[in-house]
Parts: structure tokens; C-alpha cells; sequence
């Protein structure tokens, strides 16, 4: 069961929370149940989110894993110059 | 191996030289060829007509009489582009922009267009389309947009991300919340806290060409697009998707970019010349006018930031808190969303918490402008941090040294940092000439951080050995800071062979897979990490030809050099095969050579600077004067040490024109009063000193080469290091960007009185 820290704007899909546990192993996974258990995320993951895992920011490679004990934080997904 | 991105910490010989830019003379001698330079048999002449009101409902347009002007062959309203987005509000925004609807939302609002055999004839035909209009209440100032008794642009934007979730319609179309610990508690064990309100003014990325694009569409469906863009790729997937078109059958060609900078990655008059050619049945040539470029593209946001921070005796910053405020135009973007996350991002903070607003104004849609929204956030940050060190007597640069993030720091924007190099750019400025220069009068030292992401994409890229040896990379990323020079230098380097036998060339969409575009300092990221992929695929091709050649296993090959070589004692007397011994013998032994590589570039790393600047200020005239000033940034590897200092340099120079001079200035009606170079004022040669270098070569763990991304974060920290030089040179915290010679010298008359 991994830990997925929110940013803002998605806690409210959350009922305030911080912090969200979920079972998957890559990110592909992740974005589907954190649909399926909090369907208030689903237009975000729609419009972009990036994962940071370990600090290293993937912004659309769903098959990548999701190590055990790893810090994984979702992000907006950026836009750049 | 040839998908590992690890770095392989080799030695290099091409990779870090100088060779001159492959464009450069064809730039020089004016064979190069821009967006308004290429021309299809039959063009017509395109034109936009657009709004002269902020913000009106647009009540009925009639056409008629410019339809029956002789030599006008279409003209077009946005009836002829209907909405073809399903639900997509992103690309509906994009629709709207290009052509109004229902209402206009800014000076310069497309509402019509037409396409006519000369110039000439266009503008007759534009001044003979009548729009009826009614007017409506606008505004234009951010702070203005957010109150209560503002005019709303949409009856339908209900702030996300607050909750309860509003009942009544605003301008703040978002809010996002960024941070972690205590911010409350974290002040109260401040000895000093500082609190500011800082206003920065709208600027734009100045490019020096305007947007310009050909379109053809044919009858049978099919249509090309010549055009200036960061992305060719995504201009045609966007243009594909407002006129119904199959991705497939739109060929877009980039043309060379007279700069970008953020600008140039959306589509603004791209989807009307197509639609327009499709009506006429003739390709259509719109060349933007610089005032259209002022008054219709895609400007930064304006922004007013509230920033707190708490300070101990010692130096530690306990606490920082900033509510971000970003113009956006009239649609949603996420321009405050990044300003809460980079405003903080260079320090290691316990307690935390920004949030980022979003504010629809009656302004053109805003855009990315290099390191998009992160220099005005920094000017905030970087100018309390200065001011709280002067308060507990501490140097500015001791105090940023000593509150830096480092790896293992929790980032303000949430993950825990990996290695990072805004220590090692800060003890570089600490240790540079530059610190022990002597002041003249009137002068100030300042400094200032900046920090970016950098991001990394999908990234096509091909190899083609030719029968000569020489060697043709494809790609797909339009060179806007020298990438065809730094991504053949990459594929040299892997191939073993000289800078001189590898051309790269940038590719239309119909010759590669997609690419996203050249933004988010990826050129070179992801392109590079592409072509070296590429180029070891490449290698296994030429290994298991040299094998044939040889009649021996393929694994009994190696390459080194640039040459097969065959392995073990018993081939002792086999002599190596160059790639072009191999090429030349190509044709019998499994035909053309190639390499390709398709790929989503990620670990691209983020990126810190510090920069140091010297600013003279006359305080009679009131006018500001850059005399001295260092980049100090962490480049990864310099692939191309000349184009890596021209981006430092670059994102300086917009940064000091960002910070003295530039902004939009709106009248009272709503109307931009200066669309142009003459009364917008970017600095020239003339206006700037020779802006000193320093590049740190931290490798970033992934990329093979350690490459990170160079073009955007030169951008951040200028504005804040002037600001803090101009304090030092006068003794008054300037607070409103630019810093431009009336608000100085108000300021000091201000100060003057108190």
C-alpha cells in the first residue's frame, strides 16, 4: 500500500486530505484507482498530473513502476516556455 | 542499453566543444527562411479583423458587403469554425481565442477574417465587415478583477479548488494550495517578519518576428501548414482538431523561429488561415503585424503577490507564506498555480504555504514566457529574503547560503529533493570576481536565486547513414537555442565520428512520430537523450554489417571510435571497418543503414541559478543602468558551451528589460495604449553591459551525458537581483516592476517626504 501525497488542488476530491493510500505498482495503476476511489480526481488526471517518485518528476510515462517504501507525490502537470 | 538513460560518466571528445552554429550563415546572408518567407502558387492575402472593445457581446456581423468586394475569395466568422472539441474546455478556450463566439474579451479579440488576392483589397474588405456590438463593463487590473464588485467575464466560472464550492460567479477561476509544517507557528518563533505586497506589469517575450504561417487545404481533405512555431507537431494536432481534419493529412513544416520563448507554443491565427484556405479553395498567407502581436498573442500575466516571512537573529527563516495572484486573460491556465510552486522552491523551509490564483482579466489570453511564472513569484521571495538579512545584519548571500535547499529537502512544492545545485551556484557567486568589484556612485550590489523544473516529453528522432558515411539526424523538436548544432555534437560523440559528418535537420510531421514542442528547456533534454538512443541502435546495425563483411558472429564485433573491430586473437589480422567502409558496402549486406528511437524523456531535473548585478541609479532623471552583471548556472553537461552562455545571457537580457522598462499599458477603455517597439521598450545592445557567465557542470543522473535543461531559468532571478541592487544603490525597496524612471523617482520622492 503506497502513501500518494496531493497537492492542493486535488485534496478536495479527497475530503481534505493530505494524503491518500493506495495499492499499485506502476503509474498507470495509481491513476486508475485513485479514479475509481475518488472520482472528483478524474478531470485533473484528464488535464495532467505528474508523478514524483523519489523526487524524480515523470509527467507521462504510465508504465513506470512504483517502488515499495518509495515518497510519491503528485504534481500539476507543468507547462513550460 | 540503448534505452538506459543512466549517466555514463564517459570522457568526452565532441560533446563540450565550439563548433560554429550550422545556421549561421544562412541566418547572416538572409537565406534562411522565417514564417512570412515562404509563399505556395495562388496565395491569398489574409487578415483578422479584431475587437476594439475589452469586453462586449458580439450582437450580429455582417459580411455581405465584404463578401461582394472583387478579389475577396472567403471570408470568415466563427460560424465557419464550429465547435468540434467535445467538451474539451482547454481546446474550446483555444477556439474561442482564435475566433470570439458570443463575446469578445479584449482589445484585439479576433471576430471575423477575411482572405483576398493583395493586401490592398484585404483591408478594404476588413473595414467593409460591420460588427455590432454591446459594450460591457471590463476589467483589466488583476487586483481590480478579484473584488467582489468586479465585472465577471464568465457567468459560468465558479472558483475550483475551494470548498465549499462557490455559488456565485467570479473572475478567480482556481486556487491552489502548496506548503507543508506550521506557517502560523513558524512566525511566532521569528524574531523579524516582513510582509510585502509586490505588483509586476504585464511584459511580453519581445520575439523579434511575428507569428506568420501559409495554409493549404485541399478539396480531398488533405492540407500543409508552413508556419513559425516551438511546436509543429502540437499546432497540428490542435488545428487538426478545431477544423475536423485527420492528423494524418495535415502536413505542418516549421519554419526557422525568430524566437518564442513560450509565445510561440499555442496557435493564434494558424486554425483561421486553414479555415479560411479551405473555404477559398486557395492557400492563404497571414503575417501578423507587430501591433497584433502586442495586442492578440500571448503576453505573460501581470501579477500581485503577498509574501510574509519570519527570520530568526541567527539567519534561519522560520516561516514563509505567499498568496500569488496571476492575470491569465480570459481563460483558465495554471500560470499562479506555478508561481506558488517555484516562488519558495530554493529554500529549505520547515513552514510553508503558498497559494496560487488564477484571475480572468479582459486581457489577451496569457502564455508561457520562458520559466513561465516564476520570476515574478522569485522577485517577491528574493527581495523579502534581502530585506530580512539587511534587518538582522547579515550579507544577503550568507543568509540565502544558509537557508539553501539541498538534497533531502522537502521541497515548497512538495517532493524531497534528489541532488541539487543551488549550494554550489551560490558558494560560486560567493567566491567570483564579480563580489569584489568596487561600487561607484550612485551604484548597488544585489543578488538573487531562481529556480525552475525543466521538463522532458515525447521525443521521435532518426538516424540514416548515407552511402557516404555521412550521417542525417532527423528530429522533431524546432531548434529555437541551437539544438541542431548541440544534437549532432550528441550523436558525433555516440557514433565515435566527427561533428562535421552528422547533419541535423528538423523534420515536418509527416517524416517523424509525434513530438511535443521545444518548451520547458527540453530541446536538447530530450532530443539528445533521443538522438544517443538512436545512435546505439545505429551501432547495432553496423555492427551486425560488419559481421556479414567480415563473415564472422556478430557478437565477436565491438565498436570503438567510430569503427568496428572484431574481438579475440583469432581476427588479429582483420583491420577495423569505418562507418563508411560499412555504409559504402550497405547495399549487400541488408541494404540502407538507420537508427530511430521513440521515446517519453523524463528526469529531466530541476535547475537553480544565482545571478549578481550592478545597477547605477540617477536620482535626478530617475532612469537605471545595469553596469555590471554574472549568470551562475548549473547546465548539467554543456553540450555547446557558446549556445549554453547565449541562453544565460538571453534570459538575462529579457530580465533586465522585464525589470526596468517593459509593460503593457491600458487605458481607462480598456484599450492596450502601446503595441508597439517604439512606446514598449525592450533593451537593446546599447542598453545592457556584457552580461559575464559561469556555468556549473553537475551531472544529471539522467541523461547518459548528464545534460539538464539551459533556456528558461536564466530568466528568474534578474528582476529580484536589480530590485536588490537599486535598494542598495538608493536606500528604497522598490516593490512595482518595472522599475522604470517615474515609479523610481516617485519612490525616492516618496522616501524623501517620510
Amino acid at each position: 500500500m503506497a502513501e500518494i501525497h496531493l497537492w492542493g488542488a486535488l485534496r478536495p476530491a479527497a475530503d481534505g486530505a493530505p494524503v491518500v493510500s493506495i495499492e499499485a505498482k506502476t503509474i498507470r495503476e495509481l491513476f486508475r484507482k485513485l479514479e475509481e476511489n475518488y472520482p472528483g480526481m478524474a478531470p485533473h488526471i484528464a488535464r495532467g498530473v505528474a508523478v514524483s517518485i523519489d523526487g524524480r518528476i515523470y509527467r507521462d510515462s504510465w508504465e513506470t513502476a512504483l517502488p515499495e517504501g518509495a515518497e510519491i507525490y503528485l504534481l500539476p502537470r507543468i507547462q513550460g516556455g | 542499453m540503448p534505452l538506459d538513460a543512466s549517466y555514463t560518466g564517459k570522457s568526452f571528445k565532441s560533446v563540450g566543444t565550439r563548433p560554429l552554429r550550422p545556421d549561421g550563415i544562412d541566418k547572416v546572408t538572409g537565406r534562411a527562411k522565417y514564417g512570412a518567407d515562404h509563399n505556395m502558387p495562388g496565395q491569398l492575402v489574409g487578415l483578422v479583423l479584431r475587437s476594439p472593445h475589452a469586453h462586449a457581446k458580439i450582437k450580429k456581423i455582417d459580411t455581405s458587403k465584404a463578401e461582394k468586394l472583387a478579389g475577396v475569395k472567403a471570408v470568415l466568422t466563427a460560424t465557419d469554425l464550429p465547435d468540434l472539441t467535445g467538451g474539451d474546455q482547454g481546446m474550446f478556450d483555444i477556439l474561442d481565442n482564435c475566433m470570439a463566439r458570443t463575446k469578445v474579451f479584449y482589445d484585439g479579440h479576433a471576430v471575423a477574417a477575411v482572405a483576398a488576392t493583395d493586401m490592398e483589397t484585404a483591408k478594404k474588405a476588413l473595414k467593409l465587415i460591420k460588427v455590432d456590438y454591446e459594450v460591457l463593463p471590463h476589467v483589466t487590473d488583476v487586483d481590480e478583477a478579484v473584488k467582489a464588485s468586479a465585472p465577471v467575464l464568465h457567468a459560468n466560472c465558479f472558483t475550483e479548488g475551494v470548498e465549499p464550492k462557490p455559488k456565485k460567479a467570479s473572475n478567480i477561476a482556481k486556487v491552489t494550495e502548496f506548503g507543508h509544517g506550521d506557517v502560523e507557528a513558524g512566525f511566532k518563533d521569528a524574531d523579524f517578519v516582513i510582509e510585502r505586497n509586490f505588483k509586476t506589469e504585464q511584459t511580453h517575450q519581445g520575439y523579434i518576428e511575428p507569428h506568420a504561417c501559409v495554409a493549404s487545404v485541399s478539396p480531398d481533405g488533405t492540407g500543409e501548414l508552413w508556419v513559425c512555431t516551438q511546436g509543429h507537431f502540437v499546432y497540428r494536432n490542435h488545428c487538426a482538431m478545431l477544423l475536423g481534419m485527420d492528423v494524418s493529412k495535415l502536413r505542418v513544416t516549421s519554419s526557422e523561429i525568430g524566437g518564442g520563448f513560450g509565445g510561440k507554443t499555442h496557435v493564434w491565427v494558424e486554425p483561421v488561415a486553414l479555415a479560411l484556405s479551405r473555404k477559398a479553395n486557395r492557400p492563404v498567407k497571414i503575417v501578423m503585424t507587430r501591433e497584433e502581436v502586442f495586442r492578440a498573442s500571448g503576453p505573460t500575466s501581470a501579477t500581485s503577490i503577498d509574501v510574509k516571512i519570519g527570520i530568526k537573529k541567527d539567519g534561519t527563516i522560520t516561516a514563509g507564506k505567499a498568496e500569488l495572484r496571476y492575470a491569465s486573460g480570459p481563460y483558465l491556465s495554471m500560470w499562479g498555480e506555478l508561481g506558488a510552486m517555484t516562488s519558495f522552491a530554493c529554500y529549505d523551509l520547515k513552514n510553508v504555504k503558498t497559494r496560487g490564483y488564477e484571475v480572468l482579466v479582459n486581457r489577451p489570453k496569457s502564455a508561457a514566457y520562458r520559466a513561465p511564472s516564476a520570476p515574478m513569484a522569485a522577485f517577491a521571495v528574493e527581495s523579502v529574503v534581502d530585506e530580512l538579512a539587511k534587518t538582522i545584519g547579515k550579507d544577503p548571500l550568507e543568509v540565502r547560503i544558509q537557508n539553501a535547499a539541498k538534497q533531502g529537502t522537502r521541497s515548497s512544492y512538495g517532493p524531497i529533493y534528489g541532488p541539487i545545485g543551488i549550494g554550489p551556484t551560490l558558494e560560486a557567486a560567493k567566491k567570483h570576481p564579480h563580489m569584489k568589484a568596487p561600487l561607484g556612485k550612485n551604484q548597488g550590489r544585489g543578488y538573487a536565486c531562481g529556480f525552475w523544473f525543466n521538463f522532458g516529453g515525447q521525443t521521435c528522432t532518426d538516424i540514416n547513414v548515407g552511402p557516404d558515411g555521412s550521417v542525417t539526424l532527423t528530429v522533431g523538436t524546432v531548434d529555437v537555442g541551437g539544438s541542431r548544432a548541440s544534437l549532432a555534437l550528441c550523436v558525433a560523440e555516440e557514433l565515435g565520428i566527427p561533428y562535421g559528418q552528422v547533419k541535423c535537420t528538423v523534420a515536418d510531421t509527416s517524416s517523424l512520430g509525434h513530438n511535443d514542442m521545444t518548451d520547458g528547456s527540453r530541446g536538447t533534454f530530450s532530443s539528445s537523450m533521443a538522438g544517443i538512443f538512436a545512435a546505439r541502435n545505429t551501432i547495432e546495425v553496423l555492427k551486425e554489417r560488419a559481421a556479414k563483411m567480415w563473415e564472422i558472429p556478430v557478437e565477436d564485433v565491438v565498436w570503438e571510435n567510430g569503427q568496428a573491430k572484431a574481438q579475440g586473437s583469432k581476427y588479429g589480422n582483420l583491420a577495423p571497418l569505418s562507418l563508411k567502409e560499412i555504409a559504402a558496402a550497405a547495399g549487400n549486406t541488408g541494404g540502407p543503414v538507420a537508427g530511430h528511437a521513440e521515446i517519453v524523456a523524463d528526469g529531466a531535473g530541476v535547475s537553480f541559478a544565482t545571478h549578481i548585478c550592478d545597477v547605477e541609479v540617477d536620482p535626478e532623471t530617475g532612469r537605471s543602468r545595469v553596469v555590471r552583471y554574472t549568470v551562475i548556472q548549473d547546465a548539467g553537461k554543456a553540450v555547446h558551451p557558446t549556445y549554453v552562455e547565449g541562453q544565460y545571457q538571453g534570459g538575462a537580457a529579457q530580465g533586465i528589460g522585464w525589470a526596468l522598462n517593459e509593460e503593457y499599458i491600458y487605458g481607462k477603455d480598456g484599450r492596450l495604449q502601446n503595441p508597439g517597439f517604439l512606446d514598449y521598450r525592450i533593451p537593446v545592445c546599447s542598453d545592457l553591459p556584457m552580461i559575464d557567465t559561469q556555468i556549473l557542470e553537475i551531472p544529471n543522473p539522467n541523461h547518459p551525458y548528464g545534460v539538464r535543461g539551459v533556456g528558461e531559468t536564466s530568466i528568474v532571478p534578474p528582476i529580484a537581483a536589480i530590485a536588490n541592487a537599486m535598494s542598495n544603490a538608493f536606500g528604497v525597496r522598490m516593490t512595482h516592476v518595472p522599475m522604470s524612471p517615474p515609479r523610481v523617482l516617485k519612490a525616492l520622492e516618496t522616501a524623501k517626504k517620510a
